[in-house]
């Protein structure tokens, strides 16, 4: 085994202290024959620290597209020309869609909303939303509407909104080669008015946008010090029209070895499979990564393509024996 | 799939124009689109091009073009 591995065997699944951002790189540098041993040791390390639970989530958006955002890999940026129209979800269809997602066996349900940051209108839209999911289903609900004032903070605590979303997408180096409209740091006051609130953070990213080795170890250390409850782990997608339209997605054992990282940065937060999966790593990515230090995952579609039928996520983890985190374990 | 309120459309599917990228089907080289399609709803309407108003849920997702209905699949 090779030297970080022992040394993340240590300090990681003895002791419960994650690797730092030089640990990390180890890792991500790791040559393919190590792979396995790494991806096994990350699983280790979410039994230890977080158990075999799996938590399942749905996610749903309630605006769609002609954000004024230029986040280079999201086809609902209204900077690009992209085919994504502007669409918005009427209160029944997200009702329906909460319903659906509980049917899973899923405890969170998260709004999203393609935009800076919330208007008036939104958050009307949002309110009675909540309260209409609340009167019909049962499921913690979590949102992600983007930049957020301390006032919203505040009305979104109120609501009783769970948990709340924002990407920080990338390392703080790389973010102004993928976002100019905003900073990273607007990102991270953001968070840090979050977590100031008592809702639980959820700040993850996207694998594959063009930043270096060096950069994504920069990004997980990053997240690290953040120390979100969850970690959404995307792979780009590469969306038509979209400044990285055209780049290629993640290597598959890249995608895993960036899995085995991460876990070994955090080893107590719900690391979620997220967007791109499918089309990085295919049918048997998703097991490898269950089996590589994976706890959660978003079950169904995304916010604007598809994703693997959830009866078949929902079937690997009953082969893998790994239960679905209950609705009461979450409260 | 299925459709509704498409009175001038039995078969939308079977429109001149590629329902992903809004190309000619006709002119060919659209393997890539269809592979894609397999994780992706339809953009453009393949009657007439429009492009869709189109909503991902969890489970399914709508497609409507002003002028020929709504798709669902």
């Amino acid at each position: 085994m090779s030297d970080i591995l022992d040394r993340a065997r240590s300090q990681v699944l003895d002791g419960g202290v994650g690797l730092d951002e030089a640990g990390v790189l180890d890792v991500l540098r790791l040559p393919d024959e190590q792979l396995p041993a790494a991806l096994q040791l990350a699983h280790e390390v979410r039994m230890r620290w977080c158990g075999p639970e799996v938590e399942v989530e749905g996610i749903v958006s309630l605006k769609t597209g002609g954000c004024p955002e230029d986040c280079h890999f999201c086809s609902q940026s209204g900077v690009f020309a992209s085919p994504v129209r502007s669409v918005w979800l009427d209160i029944p269809s997200l009702v329906e869609a909460a319903r659906q997602t509980a049917k899973t066996g899923a405890t969170e349900f998260c709004i999203v909303a393609a935009v800076r940051g919330p208007d008036e209108r939104l958050m009307r839209q949002l309110r009675e939303g909540v309260a209409a999911i609340r009167a019909e289903v049962d499921i913690n609900i979590a949102a992600s509407l983007g930049i957020l004032t301390q006032a919203q903070v505040d009305e979104l605590v109120e609501l009783g909104i769970h948990r709340y979303n924002h990407n920080l997408e990338t390392c703080r180096s790389y973010f102004p080669n993928v976002v100019t409209t905003h900073t990273w740091e607007e990102r991270w006051e953001t968070l840090r008015m979050v977590r100031a609130s008592g809702m639980e953070v959820c700040c993850g990213g996207i694998i594959g946008l063009g930043e270096t080795l060096e950069q994504r170890a920069e990004f997980a250390a990053q997240l690290a010090e953040l120390d979100p409850h969850e970690v959404p782990l995307n792979f780009l997608n590469p969306r038509p029209g979209t400044p990285l339209g055209d780049r290629a997605p993640v290597a598959p054992r890249d995608a895993l070895r960036a899995i085995a990282a991460f876990r070994l940065a955090m080893p107590r937060t719900i690391l979620r499979y997220a967007g791109g999966r499918e089309i990085t790593l295919g049918d048997l990515g998703t097991r490898d990564g269950l089996l590589g230090g994976i706890n959660a995952v978003i079950v169904g579609n995304y916010l604007t393509t598809l994703g693997r039928p959830a009866s078949e996520d929902l079937a690997l983890l009953e082969e893998l024996k790994m239960p679905i985190k209950a609705l009461s374990a979450t409260l | 799939m299925e459709t509704e309120t498409t009175p001038t459309t039995a078969d939308p599917v079977a429109g001149s124009w590629c329902d992903r990228c809004g190309g000619a089907l006709a002119e060919g080289g659209h393997e890539a689109c269809v592979a894609a399609r397999r994780l992706e709803p339809p953009r453009f309407c393949p009657v007439c091009r429009r492009r869709m108003r189109v909503q991902v849920l969890p489970s399914g997702w709508t497609a409507t073009c002003v002028a020929h209905g709504t798709t669902r699949g």
